[in-house]
């Protein structure tokens, strides 16, 4: 193992309790000194009561001193509307007094809990916010930022899928099956990196990439995995040419209305986590290339993709929450560095060849990337 | 134990009964979960709420009065980084102590984080009365190899169990860094623990193995009923119970001149042996019942010591039938695994009956989750499986297919974590 260096190891220590406070309130014990305009609100707590010494205060942060006076383990709570969660103190033992602050910047009514032995709805009263809002918040540049340099990238995609398409069926079309099949993952690489964006197009997405239940529903069976059934178990028949030429039609028409897309941050963030469920839900399992079995060329383009849009996000992450930057890249990193342990020439090992436990350390490796990249969409929603 | 300590302990005890008791009232109010209360697997205390009390001298789900639920899970450490390893332990103390009250595992962890972000808490509990929930922490052999620092703290009894004759074990279903028991009266509150923790722990740990258990098969105190097992015998009648405090500390408790100098963080702890026993159901099912109470030992009706009549009464040994044999047959289990023919050696059992569903060719995957906690795994169970796999009639009935031990160590005071625990 290479000794890291210090100062990372001290990051990430801090990181679990930075989050534990959240974006807004803090709690300390007591003894710190409160300077808060107007004082603290004191809230005393017993197991069946819950007094709160004012239930107005001006907009701006506010800062309450709870004493717990009962028998049980209280923690107290500030919501807004659809019990959110502004602001918690919790594991107040008996006869313990803690103090934090929230900010509470929007003028309205909102609630405050006790809630002895930490279970239940708990105590509530209304409390109302008075005054004037704070200025609303600019857009983060970099947020605006993150989906116009997003959206290059997925147009940039775009092109190359339109292009490798362009390539695999006039190979299929000129029945030179051997070449057809050494382009066939490479082709799909692109798709699978914008695959959520693809995929939003519900019209297009099962004539592109169905499999061959699609005609339980109904419909026919077309695009890329009826191309590689012909590739790799029956041989090319008689309409694969025209199925050839229908995948391109499709993919064209795609391609048109991918870089016509226009995505919002949080999009990003959750599209950045859907690639990843899907490696967790198709790839992993073998289930997405069931002929070619050629997943783990499509388990690194999920994760490209991924990566890609936490990289455009990344200016704002870096402010917002440093430490979880820091998370996603150490994990993204041992995620990569397996995955390359796998490679074989130009492309991977089939997923036939893989083990039980090759299967299980990428699934580990895998749910330890997607459990940051999925607490994202949370971080930017704040901005 | 000195006198002091005692009274310390009795203290805290009486303190935690008042809290249990407190906490009813808390409950009661709570309209959504009123009718969800469990009679059974009470802690003894009366209406207590279903709260176990999760800090204290001793970690809870030893001798706890055994639930009826099991989920037990055994993880890997996949991180090599000693400070996320210590890191977790904390959170994850936090986390289990709240479930035991029957709270989220993070304060407002269903819905409190908002539309945007990832909830916290799983949800399936919410609105579950805490159902006795225990959740039961203990560290492998594997754990205190040279990854984290750990090896000189390595008791010296926490060392492999060896091979016995007749094991059949699935090295994927043994072992394993770390383990987490949870027990509950209700398999859902057992469940939502072990999947939150196991979801703080993505990327620091991985799951090995688990194994869900749906009933007990070990009273550990003597107010409850001795439970059947998948053969339909009571088995484990003679086991150590909660109120046998002399009993415990000679046979169950870790004792501190057994873990003197750097392994001192054991003291006052337990080990725990899990094995995973697959019984040939559909064999078994076709044997007539004398031979089956001949394989116990035991009557199947109440339970009693072949040529017996009371479930509770001592074997006796040197009985012998009107053919000149003896009643209880050398090679039955009670006999084998009596205590007076192992040197005195007992254990306290708290397993879990299993079913896997089936196997592929059409018969149940069911049988016995070994679960047991003593002192010293080689002095005491060792000897017991050696005698047992030689000559226990019911091996032929089934097969010890997963396998593991731990060191559990003792509770947390009121401003310890895990971590604290065994890294300072």
């Amino acid at each position: 193992m290479i000794a890291r260096p210090p100062l990372r190891v001290v990051a990430l220590i801090a990181a679990p309790a930075a989050l534990a406070l959240g974006a807004c309130s803090g709690a300390t014990t007591s003894d710190a000194a409160s300077g808060t305009s107007g004082g603290a609100i004191t809230v005393t707590a017993t197991d069946t009561t819950c007094e709160v010494s004012r239930t107005e205060a001006p907009a701006g942060r506010v800062e309450f001193t709870v004493t717990n006076t009962g028998s049980k383990v209280n923690e107290f709570y500030v919501y807004a509307e659809g019990d959110r969660i502004l602001g918690e103190v919790e594991n107040i033992a008996p006869g313990l007094t803690r103090t934090f602050h929230v900010e509470l910047a929007e003028p309205g009514t909102y609630e405050t809990a006790c809630k002895p032995g930490m279970v239940g709805d708990g105590i509530r009263a209304p409390f109302t916010i008075t005054g004037e809002a704070a200025a609303p918040r600019s857009d983060d540049e970099n947020l605006t930022a993150a989906t116009t340099e997003y959206q290059r990238y997925v147009a940039s995609q775009a092109d190359a899928f339109l292009a490798g398409t362009s390539e695999f069926v006039a190979l299929v079309k000129a029945g030179k099956v051997d070449e057809a099949k050494a382009l066939y993952p490479t082709a799909r690489s692109s798709w699978e990196r914008i695959e959520p964006v693809a995929e939003s197009f519900g019209d297009l997405d099962p004539k592109i990439d169905g499999r061959a239940e699609v005609e339980a529903e109904g419909m026919e069976f077309t695009g890329f995995h009826r191309l590689e059934r012909d590739l790799w178990e029956t041989g090319l028949q008689p309409d694969s040419a025209a199925m050839a030429d229908r995948l391109l039609a499709d993919v064209t028409e795609l391609v048109t209305r991918a870089k016509a897309v226009e995505l919002n941050p949080l999009q990003l963030a959750n599209g950045s986590k859907a690639l990843l469920d899907e490696i967790a839900t198709g790839k992993i399992t073998g289930e997405e290339e069931r002929y070619s079995h050629t997943d783990l060329w499509d388990f690194e383009a999920n994760v490209e993709g991924s990566t890609a849009a936490i990289a455009a996000l990344r200016p704002y992450l870096a402010t917002a929450d440093p430490a979880l930057v820091a998370t996603i890249d150490e994990r993204g990193k041992a995620l990569s560095d397996l995955l390359e342990t796998y490679r074989e020439g130009d492309g991977f090992v089939l997923y036939t060849d893989l083990t039980p436990q090759d299967v299980k350390k990428l699934t580990t490796a895998l749910d330890a990337f997607s459990e940051p990249v999925a607490t994202v969409a949370g971080v930017v929603a704040r901005g | 134990m000195s006198g002091s300590t005692r009274r310390a302990v009795i203290a805290s005890g009486a303190g935690a009964a008042v809290a249990g008791a407190a906490a009813g009232l808390a409950y009661a109010a709570r309209p959504s979960a009123a009718a969800a209360s469990p009679a059974a697997g009470g802690g003894g205390a009366g209406a207590d709420a279903g709260i176990v009390a999760f800090r204290g001298e001793r970690q809870a789900g030893i001798t706890t009065a055994a639930q009826d639920r099991l989920h037990l899970v055994a993880l890997d450490v996949v991180t090599d980084d000693p400070d996320r390893l210590r890191d977790l332990l904390t959170r994850w103390t936090r986390a289990a102590e709240r479930m035991t009250y029957g709270a989220e595992a993070a304060p407002g962890g269903v819905v409190g984080g908002g539309p945007w972000k990832v909830p916290e808490d799983t949800g399936e509990a919410l609105d579950l009365a805490p159902g006795h929930l225990t959740v039961t922490i203990g560290y492998g052999p594997t754990l205190f190899d040279e990854r984290f620092g750990l090896a000189d703290r390595r008791p010296e009894a926490l060392r492999d169990l060896p091979a016995f004759r007749g094991d059949d074990l699935d090295p994927a279903t043994s072992g394993g860094d770390i383990v987490i028991q949870a027990c509950s009266d209700d398999p859902q509150v057992a469940v939502h623990a072990v999947r939150n923790l196991v979801r703080l722990g993505f990327g620091v740990v991985a799951v090995r193995w688990s194994q869900l258990g749906f009933g007990r098969t070990s009273s550990t105190s003597r107010s409850q009923a001795t439970p059947r097992n998948m053969f339909g015998f009571k088995d484990g009648t003679a086991n150590i119970t909660a109120e046998d405090a002399a009993a415990l500390d000679e046979h169950v408790w870790v004792a501190p001149e057994d873990v003197a100098g750097t392994a001192e963080w054991l003291a006052g702890g337990t080990y725990l042996v899990a094995r995973r026993i697959r019984m040939h159901i559909e064999v078994w099912d076709r044997t007539p019942l004398m031979e089956q109470e001949q394989v116990f030992g035991r009557d199947k009706r109440v339970g009693a010591p072949l040529g017996g009549t009371d479930e509770f009464e001592e074997p006796d040994f040197t009985r012998l039938g009107t053919d000149g044999m003896p009643r209880i047959p050398a090679t039955s289990h009670i006999q084998l695994a009596h205590h007076s023919r192992l040197g005195g050696v007992r254990i306290l059992r708290r397993g879990y009956n299993f079913t896997d569903g089936t196997d592929g060719q059409g018969h149940l995957d069911a049988g016995l989750f070994f679960i047991a906690f003593m002192r010293d795994a080689h002095r005491q169970f060792v000897p017991m499986q050696r005698a047992l796999a030689r000559a226990d009639a019911l091996n032929e009935y089934v097969e010890h297919t997963g396998s593991a031990l731990f060191a559990c160590p003792p509770g947390l005071g009121p401003d310890d974590d895990w971590g604290s625990q065994l890294f300072s």
